[in-house]
C-alpha cells in the first residue's frame, strides 16, 4: 500500500480510453463499477467536446457480481453495435474489475459473433502500467489488429505514395496541447513538401489503418505514446521513424535534418535538403532565435530553474533553457519512471541533478531545497510554486482546463518556439523590473494602510455574529458586513446577532 | 412514454409513476463524499482504500486533491496487496501511524471502495484492533460503487459514525414525559428556559456547511425547539448523544441507511418529513418536526409567503417551463417538488436510487404539489439509462435538463439548456433563504439565453 495524495499519470484504463475515443467511430465499453466512468466527465469538460463521449459503462454492481458479468457485457456490446454502428468496439476493464479475473477475451469472442463491428479487448495489465504506457500499448494493439486483418483480406496498401509522405503517430485526446501541436506539425510538413498520410489516433478512422504502410515514414512527436506503433511498423514494413520531438529551435532543426536523412535514404533519385528552410524559419519566422540574442534574454543568463514533467517535455524544456536561453537547470526530472534510462541519457550534461520519481512530495522538497527563480513543470509544480512564491510555467501533462486554450498555442515547431520563449520570459521576473525591485524593495509596500474605523458605526456585533462573519469567505465578507449593517440601520437594530445576519441575507434577496 | 406529456389532461386520481430502467447511467463515485466531509468534520482524516482509479477520480474529476494540506489521502492498493502477498493489517497500520504522526486527527475514517469489496478485505474486522493499537478511533464506511451512488457515500459514513455516538442515558422521568409529549403553546413562550426541556431531545442528521446548520437550528429555535446536536458535528469529539428517547430527522434525501441505523442500532425515533429545500419543503420540514415534538408552530405560513415574495424576481422565468432531471445526486425528488411548486413542469425525474420509505413524506408532498398546481406527475425513473434518456430529451425538448458534467456540453451543443446537477450538491440549497440560490442556479441558463446574442442554434453537425 502506498499513501498517495496526488498522482502524475493516471490509471491504465484512462490511457486506453483516450486512444479509443480519439479514433472516429470507435466505441469503448468499460466494464466497471458505477463511478469508475469519470473519463466521460474529464473528456467532456476539458476538451469541451460537443459530441457524447463514445464510452459506455457496463456497470458492475452486486447483482452483476453475483450472477457473473458475461451476459451484461455481451449484451452491452451488441446493443452499442446496433445503436451506434461503430467500426470498432473496444472493451476495457478498470483496476477494480480486472481483479475479478474473468475471461474477458471469451466475452469479446462471443460478442464478436453477434456484432457487425470489430470487437477487441484492450490488453493491458492494470496494476503494472500507467496511463501513458497503456495508451502506447493500446494504439499498437489496434494498429496491429487492422494491419493483420488487412493482410488476411489481402487489401493492405503497401505501395508507397509518389510524393514523400508521413504518418503522425500519437496525437490524441486530453493530450497536452496536442491539437495545436498537430496543426503546427502539419504546417511544417506541408512547407517541407511532405504529405501527411494518416494522423492517428486523433480524428483517424480505424478503417484507414490499412493505409499506414503507404507513407514513406512515421513521426512520433511524443515518445510516451506512439513509439510502440512506430517500432511495430518498422519491423513489419521496414518503415523508418523520426522520434525527435521538434520542440525548441535546436531540436526542431535536428528533427527536420533527420527527416531529410530519411527521405534521402528512401529516394535515391532526388536529393532533399532543407537547410535553406531551416535558416529562413530560424531567422525570420521564429522570434525565439532573435529573442535569445536580445538584451532582454541576457538578463536570464544563469538564472536558476527546475524542470519536471513527462519525459518528452521535460527533456526538451531542459535543453531549450540551457542551450537557447543560457538558463541554468538546477534539476531536471520526470515522473515517467519506465523511461528513466532514456531520460538520464538525454539530460546528461544539461543539469546539475536528475530526479526520477512519481512522488510529488519529493519534487516539492527538491524545489524547496533548490529555491529556483522559476519552475517549469506540471500543475502540481505550479501549485508548489504558489506556496513557495516561485513562478511556474506549465510545460507538461497532467492536463488541466488551462491547457485547453481556445487560441492557438502549440509547443512544437517554429510557432512553438515563440510560445515557449514567451512562457519562459513571462515566468521570470523581467529585465529592468529585477533591478527596480532591488532598489525599491518589492512591488507593494508590505504594510496595509487600513482605513480608520468608521465613526458612524454605532452598531454592535455579538460575539457569535462576529465569528459567523469570519466564516464567510474573505472576498465577500466586506459586502455581507455592509449589507447587514445597512439592514440593521434601516430596521433600527443596534445589536447585530446571528438572527439579524440571516434576516438581512433574506431581505437582500427580495 | 411520452403520451404522458403530450396529453395535458390530468386525472385527479393520478399518482406518481415509478419505474426502474436498470440502465447504463453515470454518476460520480460515492467516495466523492470525502471532498465535503473532510471539510465538515474538522478534526478528521479520511483514508480512501482503493486503487489508482479511485485516486485519479478524486484528483481529476473532483479536482480536490491539489489543496495544500488535505486531510484525506489514498491508501493505494498495489499488485502485492491485491494478490495478498502483503499483510493488509500491517500495511494499514503503517499508513495510519504515518497519518497519526503527520496530522494527528481525532478520528480516521476508512473509506472502503469497490476493490476492498472484491478482494474481501475485512476492514471492519481490522479497525477495532488497530484502533486500540494506535489510540485513534477508526470509523469504517463502505462507500463503494457496487452498492451506492454519489451522495450515498455520505450516507455510509454517517451510518458508520452513528454507531460511534455516545449513548443517551434516559432518566425515568424523561421517558415518562416522552410518551405523552406536552403540547406547548408557542405563542406564550417568552423565556429561554421554557423551551429548554419542554420537548424530547432532537438530533438532526446530514452534512451541511456550518452556516446552513445555524440557519436551520435558528429556524427551529424560533419555534421553541432546541436542537440537541447534529450528525455529523463539526468535530468528531462532539458527536451527539443518541438513545431511545431521542428523535432524529434528516436534512438530505440520500440518508436512508443512516436513518435505518439510527432507528435500529440506536433505537432513535425517526421523524419522516419532506426535506428542507425550497420554502415549501422547509416549512413542511419544520411543521413535521413541530407536530411530532408536540409544539404548535407559529408564523410559518407568513414566513413561507414572504420567502415566495422574495423569489418573485425569478418565478416568471421558470413558470410554465419544463425540466428534465437525468438523475445524479439523489436530490432530484426534492428539487422536482420545489420546481413544480415554482410553476415548472417536471417531465422526468431520474434518480440513481430511491428509498420510498425514507422519502415517503417527500414523495407525498411532490404528489400533492402536482395536484395543486394541476400539472402532470413526473415520471420517476430509478437507475435510468442515459442513452434512452437522451432519446426522450430529443423528443420532449425540455426547457432545461439537469444533468451530470459528462453530458452537459454535448446537450448544449444540441441546443438544449443544461445545468450541472453537482452544483446542487455543493451549493447551499437548504432552508428558507437559500431557496433563492436554487433558483439562481436553475434560471442561469434561461437568463443566459435572454442576454447572449450568440445564436443558440445547434452547434453540431446533424447526424448522418
Amino acid at each position: 500500500m502506498k499513501l498517495a495524495y496526488w498522482m502524475y499519470a493516471g490509471p491504465a484504463h484512462i490511457g486506453t480510453l483516450r486512444v479509443a475515443t480519439s479514433f472516429k467511430n470507435v466505441h469503448a465499453i468499460m466494464h466497471a463499477p458505477l463511478g469508475d466512468d469519470y473519463f466521460n466527465v474529464m473528456r467532456s469538460m476539458l476538451e469541451r467536446e460537443r459530441d457524447f463521449t463514445p464510452v459506455t459503462t457496463s456497470i458492475v454492481d452486486r447483482h452483476v457480481l453475483a450472477r457473473g458479468s458475461q451476459e451484461k457485457v455481451v449484451e452491452n456490446i451488441t446493443r452499442k453495435d446496433k445503436e451506434e454502428l461503430p467500426d470498432l468496439i473496444l472493451l476495457t476493464p478498470t483496476c477494480t474489475s480486472s481483479i475479478l479475473q474473468e475471461d474477458l477475451q471469451n466475452f469479446v469472442d462471443r460478442a464478436a459473433m453477434e456484432s457487425k463491428s470489430d470487437v477487441l479487448l484492450a490488453d493491458v495489465n492494470h496494476y503494472r502500467v500507467n496511463e501513458l504506457q497503456a495508451a502506447d500499448r493500446t494504439l499498437e494493439q489496434i494498429v496491429r489488429f487492422y494491419i493483420e486483418k488487412a493482410q488476411k483480406q489481402n487489401n493492405l496498401s503497401t505501395t508507397k505514395t509518389i510524393k514523400p509522405s508521413v504518418n503522425i503517430l500519437g496525437m490524441f485526446t486530453l493530450g497536452f496541447h496536442n491539437q495545436h501541436d498537430c496543426r503546427e506539425l502539419k504546417i511544417l510538413l506541408n512547407q517541407l513538401g511532405i504529405t501527411v498520410n494518416e494522423v492517428i489516433p486523433e480524428g483517424g478512422s480505424v478503417l484507414n489503418l490499412k493505409n499506414l504502410p503507404k507513407a514513406w515514414f512515421n513521426i512520433v512527436p511524443y515518445r510516451e505514446v506512439g513509439l510502440m506503433t512506430a517500432v511495430y511498423l518498422e519491423k513489419e514494413f521496414q518503415m523508418p521513424y523520426v522520434d525527435i520531438t521538434p520542440m525548441g529551435i535546436v531540436q526542431t532543426e535536428s528533427f527536420i535534418r533527420q527527416i531529410a536523412n530519411v527521405l534521402n535514404s528512401i529516394d535515391k533519385t532526388n536529393s532533399y535538403n532543407f537547410d535553406q528552410y531551416i535558416d529562413q524559419q530560424t531567422i525570420y519566422v521564429s522570434q525565439a532565435a532573435w529573442f535569445a540574442r536580445s538584451i532582454d534574454c541576457q538578463n536570464l543568463t544563469n538564472k536558476k530553474a527546475v524542470v519536471f514533467g513527462d519525459a518528452t517535455h521535460a527533456v526538451a524544456m531542459t535543453k531549450i533553457l540551457v542551450r537557447e536561453m543560457g538558463i541554468r537547470v538546477a534539476c531536471a526530472g520526470t515522473y515517467c519512471q519506465h523511461d528513466a534510462d532514456w531520460f538520464r541519457e538525454q539530460v546528461w550534461g544539461f543539469c546539475d541533478e536528475v530526479l526520477i520519481t512519481d512522488d510529488h512530495t519529493q519534487v516539492g522538497d527538491m524545489i524547496a531545497r533548490i529555491e529556483p527563480s522559476a519552475i517549469f513543470g506540471t500543475q502540481m509544480e505550479r501549485h508548489v510554486g504558489k506556496r513557495l512564491d516561485i513562478p511556474c510555467g506549465v510545460i507538461s501533462a497532467p492536463v488541466h482546463i488551462q491547457n485547453f486554450p481556445l487560441g492557438y498555442r502549440p509547443f512544437l515547431g517554429y510557432e512553438g518556439t515563440n510560445q515557449i520563449a514567451d512562457l519562459v520570459y513571462n515566468s521570470f521576473t523581467l529585465g529592468m523590473e529585477d533591478h527596480l525591485l532591488e532598489i525599491f524593495g518589492g512591488h507593494d509596500s508590505k504594510e496595509v494602510i487600513t482605513k480608520s474605523l468608521s465613526t458612524d458605526s454605532e452598531l454592535n456585533w455579538t460575539i457569535e455574529a462576529t465569528s459567523e462573519l469570519n466564516k464567510i469567505p474573505g472576498f465577500v465578507r466586506g459586502k455581507v458586513k455592509r449589507n447587514t449593517e445597512k439592514f440593521a440601520r434601516q430596521n433600527k437594530i443596534i445589536t447585530i446577532s446571528i438572527d439579524v445576519m440571516y434576516a438581512a441575507k433574506e431581505s437582500a434577496g427580495a | 412514454m411520452s403520451q404522458l406529456i403530450t396529453s395535458p389532461k390530468i386525472n385527479e386520481k393520478e399518482t406518481l409513476k415509478f419505474e426502474c430502467e436498470t440502465g447504463n447511467y453515470h454518476t460520480f463515485c460515492p467516495i466523492s463524499c470525502v471532498s465535503w466531509l473532510y471539510q465538515k468534520i474538522e478534526d478528521s482524516f479520511f483514508l480512501v482504500i482503493g486503487t489508482k482509479t479511485c485516486g485519479y477520480f478524486l484528483q481529476n474529476a473532483l479536482g480536490v486533491m491539489i489543496f495544500a494540506e488535505p486531510r484525506y489521502a489514498m491508501a493505494e492498493l498495489e499488485e502485492a496487496d491485491i494478490s495478498a502477498q502483503l499483510n493488509d493489517y500491517k500495511e494499514l497500520k503503517r499508513l495510519c501511524l504515518q497519518i497519526k504522526r503527520d496530522r494527528n486527527p481525532s478520528v480516521i475514517v476508512w473509506i472502503g471502495t469497490c476493490t476492498t469489496e472484491i478482494i474481501k478485505m475485512d476492514l471492519e474486522g481490522m479497525a477495532p484492533r488497530l484502533e486500540t493499537e494506535i489510540g485513534i478511533p477508526i470509523v469504517v464506511a463502505r462507500a463503494n460503487g457496487l452498492d451506492y451512488a454519489f451522495t450515498q457515500g455520505e450516507d455510509t459514513v454517517l451510518a458508520a459514525m452513528a454507531c460511534r455516538c455516545p449513548d443517551k442515558i434516559s432518566t425515568t422521568s424523561d421517558s415518562k414525559n416522552l410518551e405523552t409529549p406536552m403540547m406547548i403553546d408557542n405563542t406564550q413562550k417568552n423565556g429561554q428556559n421554557s423551551k429548554a426541556l419542554a420537548h424530547p431531545p432532537l438530533v438532526l442528521f446530514g452534512s451541511l456547511p456550518s452556516a446552513v446548520v445555524n440557519v436551520l437550528t435558528l429556524e427551529l429555535n424560533k419555534q421553541g425547539i432546541t436542537v440537541d446536536g447534529w450528525l455529523p458535528s463539526s468535530r468528531y469529539t462532539d458527536l451527539p448523544a443518541l438513545g431511545e428517547d431521542v428523535y432524529v430527522c434528516g436534512v438530505n434525501p440520500f440518508l436512508s441507511r443512516t436513518a435505518m441505523t439510527l432507528m435500529r442500532r440506536k433505537k432513535c425515533k425517526l421523524i419522516n418529513a419532506p426535506f428542507p429545500i425550497g420554502p415549501d419543503g422547509t416549512r413542511a420540514w419544520i411543521e413535521k418536526i413541530c407536530n411530532v415534538l408536540g409544539v404548535i408552530p407559529t408564523g410559518l405560513e407568513e414566513r413561507e409567503k414572504k420567502i415566495w415574495q422574495s423569489l418573485e424576481n425569478y418565478l416568471p422565468l421558470v413558470r410554465g417551463k419544463s425540466v428534465f432531471f437525468m438523475g445524479d445526486n439523489l436530490l432530484e425528488i426534492s428539487l422536482a417538488r420545489f420546481l413544480t411548486r415554482c410553476g415548472m413542469i417536471v417531465y422526468e425525474c431520474g434518480v440513481p436510487y430511491l428509498d420510498k420509505r425514507y422519502q415517503a413524506s417527500e414523495l407525498l408532498l411532490l404528489e400533492q404539489t402536482c395536484l395543486e398546481k394541476n400539472v402532470p406527475m413526473p415520471r420517476i425513473v430509478e437507475k435510468p439509462d442515459n442513452y434512452y434518456q437522451i432519446q426522450r430529451i430529443r423528443e420532449l425538448q425540455p426547457d432545461l435538463v439537469i444533468t451530470g458534467m459528462a453530458l452537459s456540453n454535448p446537450l448544449e451543443a444540441r441546443g438544449i439548456n443544461t445545468k450541472w446537477s453537482v452544483e446542487f450538491t455543493f451549493a447551499q440549497i437548504h432552508g428558507f433563504a437559500n431557496s433563492k440560490d436554487v433558483l439562481e442556479l436553475v434560471t442561469r441558463p434561461l437568463r443566459r439565453n435572454m442576454m447572449q446574442q450568440v445564436s443558440n442554434k445547434t452547434l453540431v453537425k446533424p447526424a448522418k
